[in-house]
């Protein structure tokens, strides 16, 4: 760890809500494409069976 | 090849499956490498102290903060124009990510800002345009819900994507003929007077196109995610008219 003397919590402070907003987005987005995803494959099962009835 | 061709989802699908893996794996890498090097290799500055390491963060927000707005307003010329729907939802795709940048900028601005301006905001002409360009990310975003027709969303979000233009310009520029303001000119230029020290230099490039890399990313992966949410909502369209 650095010696960021008198600014450490300023400096912290800055890395950790900045990762944390990252972190954040890139959780939201994979989880958002995996549920689409999966809706996506459940809708075209449904439909190719409707269409075969 | 023409690069329209890219408008058709399939193909766009098939392309950013394959893109995406690249450019994730490249993004994180630059990411962790710049930030590391940043925080724990390089020395503190003769004026900031250590809040000269905010600069890895800050500044590749804010410059991306503006670049996807601009982003935005291509892909929403290309919508109003040529009616492509692939660029609207990409322009749909980025406004979370360019929301979450701006917010990193601000909040890391105004970190540094406290111990180094002795206030956490002040009404600088390029912090307030800034924070304009916030609220019309916010409406942007706002906007996209609101609007139950996709179409008539992807209109009314182009306009507004032209209009908050202005502000994302004014908060790049404003610094340059506003000289009445605390926020100092670009840290990185074409004029190597102005540069940050060359010491902060080389691990700030790699910051700032960790930052690039991660925004193309994650407008990748959701513009695929909003090309499957249009797919889905036709299928249960198909799907009621079956029905009734």
């Amino acid at each position: 760890m650095p010696d960021l003397g008198k600014y450490a919590d300023t400096v912290l402070a800055a890395y950790c809500l900045s990762i944390l907003c990252l972190l954040a987005l890139v959780g939201l987005s994979l989880w958002q494409g995996r549920k689409m995803k999966q809706a996506l494959a459940r809708a075209e099962v449904a439909a190719q069976a409707g269409s075969e009835a | 090849m023409s690069l329209w061709e890219y408008a058709n989802p399939k193909r766009f699908m098939g392309l950013s499956g394959r893109v995406l893996p690249v450019v994730t794996i490249l993004a994180a890498t630059s990411l962790f490498v710049g930030l590391i090097w940043g925080f724990f290799f390089t020395p503190d500055d003769y004026k900031q102290g250590a809040t000269v390491k905010i600069i890895y963060l800050h500044v590749p927000a804010a410059l991306m903060a503006i670049n996807a707005w601009m982003m935005m307003l291509v892909a929403s010329l290309v919508w109003l124009v040529r009616r492509h729907p692939v660029s609207a939802l990409a322009a749909k795709a980025a406004g979370p990510v360019g929301l979450t940048f701006t917010v990193i900028a601000l909040v890391t601005g105004a970190i540094w800002g406290q111990p180094m301006w002795g206030t956490w905001w002040a009404w600088d002409p390029r912090l307030t345009s800034f924070l304009i360009l916030t609220l019309f990310y916010f409406g942007y975003l706002a906007m996209w819900q609101a609007v139950e027709n996709s179409d008539t969303a992807a209109d009314l979000t182009s306009v507004l994507c032209l209009v908050g233009s202005v502000f994302a310009l004014l908060s790049r520029y404003a610094v340059n003929f506003w000289n009445q303001g605390l926020h100092q000119g670009a840290s990185l230029s074409m004029d190597k007077e102005e540069h940050v020290a060359d010491v902060f230099y080389l691990p700030l490039l790699l910051c700032i196109f960790g930052f690039v890399l991660l925004f193309l990313a994650l407008v990748l992966l959701r513009t695929r995610t909003e090309i499957r949410a249009r797919r889905l909502s036709v299928l249960m369209a198909q799907e009621r008219v079956r029905n009734a």
